[in-house]
């Protein structure tokens, strides 16, 4: 195994790659966990404040308040895969390019 | 004898309750005659899971095996296991209880428990595989001082650890009582022993295992009952709720819940009120709370993050968690059916009449759909939902226990007592196995000493704690170049404190005093009820006598309830903490510890120097993100 005291971390970090990894990597993670945030305490939020909203029937007797609920699961579920399919093919071509340039196993 | 009193108390208390489609459920829980049904299926869950157990042991020679399953298990096992972690009988018999008793407001409470993964997919699962390797201190160690954090990381892990097993432990000791009718000492320690034989001989090859076939079983069983409730509406969703809130045992409920207030409302009015919010959430804050503790202190759970260190590489974990999200949302969309069928057709008094908090709607649905109480086939499917409940509390208790072993041996005996030197393979595995036994024997002793208390307010403390501590520590550390050490133990010690110094001095704790002030209001309007009630039914009024009547029965309730509340707080003055009354008005305090949690790391790391976290800094965050040297078993 590689000892970890063989690679230069700070040219790692400094690497131009890297810079643009960790950037994307911040505005796609936090950007989706604040929109999962909002959009989940807009629900008790909702239940609390807004049960007239809540109450309405849309469907049969599926209310606005049940609707909404189970949009939840499908954002949550739609977040989830929006975000593996962003990491799957940007960073993770990216980290791997990275680690193979620095990490130089065995013949060093 | 005295399961036979038992018995025949549920018996009564459902007989009471007016049941009358459904037949009393304790007699087909153990003493019918299909009790050797029930306790075959049992035999062969726990054969099954023995066998698991049995070809684990012959692969767990490493601690890291022992630990991790040597990081050996993919993505798509993965997931089945976290959901089989996640799935706990506080969530699968719970929820379920909760929407069949409140309608709306259970699955709401649901949601939170699924949007808790998107914390770990985004910020947790993927930097953790990169840098960790059994433990959650592992993380808080890479950069900050390693003696101080594993010490501080291990004490919370074993504090959220050992809330959520005494919570596993008694819940699950007073359920299987319930399901199979055997005393409660002996659930306890029949839970506490199978738990032990699959941590001790198969580590975490076979605790995966056993979660992934229990989730399995959990999600064929629920599938097939819901597929049976849902069929006769030929799959469409509002027809079967319209069914729903045209049955009279939910509006019967819904009226109860809400008192007075329901005496102008038609029957159909108070059928939908059951899609409605508001029965069982009174104070919106206490939700928003709620949400704030499940939806960061999933991310804080060790016995959660340590199935991140059972993959290989970053990119596992984060199949792992997409495949979990997938499984416990589907879960719990299954678990609305789940729900509101028991509420339909078993009826929300027969359930609470079983069990005051709902857990018996699951199982109690499958036994009609199956064909009732009397018909080899609803015997079957009770048993089986019952074999699979008590897999799933072995299952759960399993990862708990492992998690609090991994932070005494790796983290305190190996990191602290050994500062980390070499220790020899063999007896990092002993002590691990060690540790087990001692953690293993602790939960089968407070299971026992905590035999009827109420212990539901601790599952709400181990997310709190592990969203106040844990997870601003684990995040900052991870995120925050100038987190340090100094931060990292002022955020541990500062959000445990605050959860569980808030939780005790919360309305969570019993109050005598207003407990007796409550039941004295019920006793001292008793007469003046009494007397309307005697004046409908002396009006000639059918429709009148016939409310009158429902009124009576419930005000004979009630009067028993305040007689008994009296009974219970009978020489007593405070709360066990000495106060009188609350002094703070959440009763989850995540929406205060949290913040408190955070501040803490801030201030701490601002105030603090600690070289080694700022010189650490570059080769952690280029390893969770790069997943250089991902850290993969010995020897594998």
């Amino acid at each position: 195994m590689t000892n970890p005291e063989a690679i230069n971390w700070s040219a790692v970090i400094a690497d131009p790659r890297f810079q643009k990894l960790h950037r994307r990597k911040i505005t796609v993670l936090w950007g989706l966990m604040a929109l999962s945030v909002v959009y989940y305490f807009l629900l008790p939020v909702g239940a609390a404040y807004f049960q007239e909203v809540f109450r309405i029937r849309v469907w049969g007797v599926l209310n606005v308040g049940l609707l909404f609920a189970l949009s939840e699961f499908v954002v949550a579920w739609a977040i989830a895969v929006y975000y593996s399919r962003v990491a799957n093919r940007e960073f993770d071509r990216l980290a791997a390019e990275i680690a193979a340039d620095f990490a130089k196993p065995r013949a060093g | 004898m005295k399961t036979g009193l038992r018995k025949i108390e549920v018996l009564t208390v459902t007989a009471l309750l007016g049941a009358t489609a459904v037949p009393a459920y304790g007699e087909a829980g153990a003493a019918g005659a299909y009790r050797w049904l029930t306790f075959s299926v049992f035999a062969a869950v726990i054969a099954l899971t023995m066998y698991i157990t049995y070809r684990a042991a012959k692969r767990v020679k490493s601690a890291a095996d022992f630990y991790t399953a040597g990081g050996g298990i993919s993505g798509l096992q993965n997931g089945w296991a976290i959901a089989g972690d996640y799935l706990s009988a506080a969530s699968f018999l719970g929820i379920a209880g909760l929407i069949s008793l409140y309608g709306y407001d259970g699955f709401m409470y649901s949601v939170g428990w699924l949007v808790a993964y998107i914390t770990v997919l985004l910020l947790i699962a993927e930097p953790c595989r990169n840098i960790g390797k059994y433990t959650l201190a592992d993380i808080l160690a890479y950069r900050n001082d390693p003696k101080k954090t594993r010490i501080v990381g291990a004490l919370s892990v074993i504090t959220v650890s050992t809330f959520y097993l005494t919570a596993q432990m008694v819940g699950g000791g007073v359920l299987v009582k319930t399901l199979i009718g055997i005393d409660y000492e002996v659930s306890v320690v029949a839970v506490g022993v199978l738990m032990l034989s699959y941590v001790l001989f198969g580590g975490m090859v076979a605790t995966t295992w056993v979660q992934i076939v229990k989730a399995i079983l959990l999600v064929v069983a629920s599938v097939v009952i819901v597929m049976l409730v849902w069929t006769p509406y030929g799959f469409s969703l509002p027809a079967f709720m319209q069914d729903v809130v045209a049955d009279p045992k939910v509006q019967a409920r819904v009226a109860t819940l809400l008192g007075d207030p329901a005496r102008n409302m038609s029957a159909a009015e108070l059928g939908q009120r059951f899609l409605e919010p508001g029965l069982y959430f009174k104070a919106p804050i206490d939700q928003i709370s709620l949400g704030m503790a499940l939806v960061f202190g999933t991310a804080g759970l060790p016995h959660i993050l340590m199935r991140f260190f059972t993959v290989p590489t970053a990119q596992a974990a984060r199949r792992s968690v997409v495949w979990a999200m997938v499984i416990i949302g589907g879960f719990y969309v299954l678990t609305l059916f789940l729900g509101f069928g028991a509420a339909k057709h078993v009826g929300p008094a027969t359930i609470a009449g079983v069990d005051a908090g709902g857990n018996m709607a699951g199982p109690l649905l499958a036994q009609y759909i199956g064909g009732g109480a009397d018909s080899f086939l609803g015997n079957f499917m009770l048993a089986f939902v019952s074999a699979v409940a008590f897999a799933t509390i072995v299952a759960v208790v399993a990862g708990l226990v492992l998690a609090a072993a991994s932070a005494m041996a790796h983290d305190l005996w190996v990191g602290v007592v050994h500062g980390g030197e070499t220790v020899p393979a063999a007896s990092q595995v002993r002590a691990a196995r060690v540790a087990t036994v001692l953690v293993g024997a602790m939960a089968i002793a407070i299971g026992i000493a905590a035999k009827g208390q109420n212990v539901a307010v601790l599952v709400g403390l181990a997310f709190a704690v592990a969203a106040s501590a844990n997870f601003p520590c684990v995040l900052l550390t991870l995120y925050w170049k100038r987190c340090n050490t100094t931060g990292v133990v002022a955020g541990m010690i500062v959000g445990t404190l605050a959860a569980v110094g808030l939780t005790l001095v919360s309305p969570n704790l019993t109050y005598p005093k207003a407990v007796r002030a409550a039941a004295h209001t019920v006793l001292d309007a008793q007469a003046a009820q009494r007397a309307s009630i005697a004046a409908a039914l002396a009006s000639g009024d059918g429709d009148a006598a016939a409310k009158a009547r429902t009124s009576a029965t419930a005000l004979d309730k009630a009067v028993a309830k305040a007689n008994a509340d009296i009974a219970k707080v009978a020489g007593q003055e405070t709360s066990f903490t000495g106060l009188e009354a609350p002094l703070f008005t959440l009763k989850n305090p995540g929406l205060i510890s949290i913040p408190l949690g955070f501040l803490a790391v801030l201030l701490g790391s601002l105030l603090g120097r600690d070289k080694r976290s700022e010189d650490m800094w570059d080769e952690m965050y280029a390893r969770q993100n790069t997943g250089l040297l991902v850290s993969r078993a010995e020897g594998h």
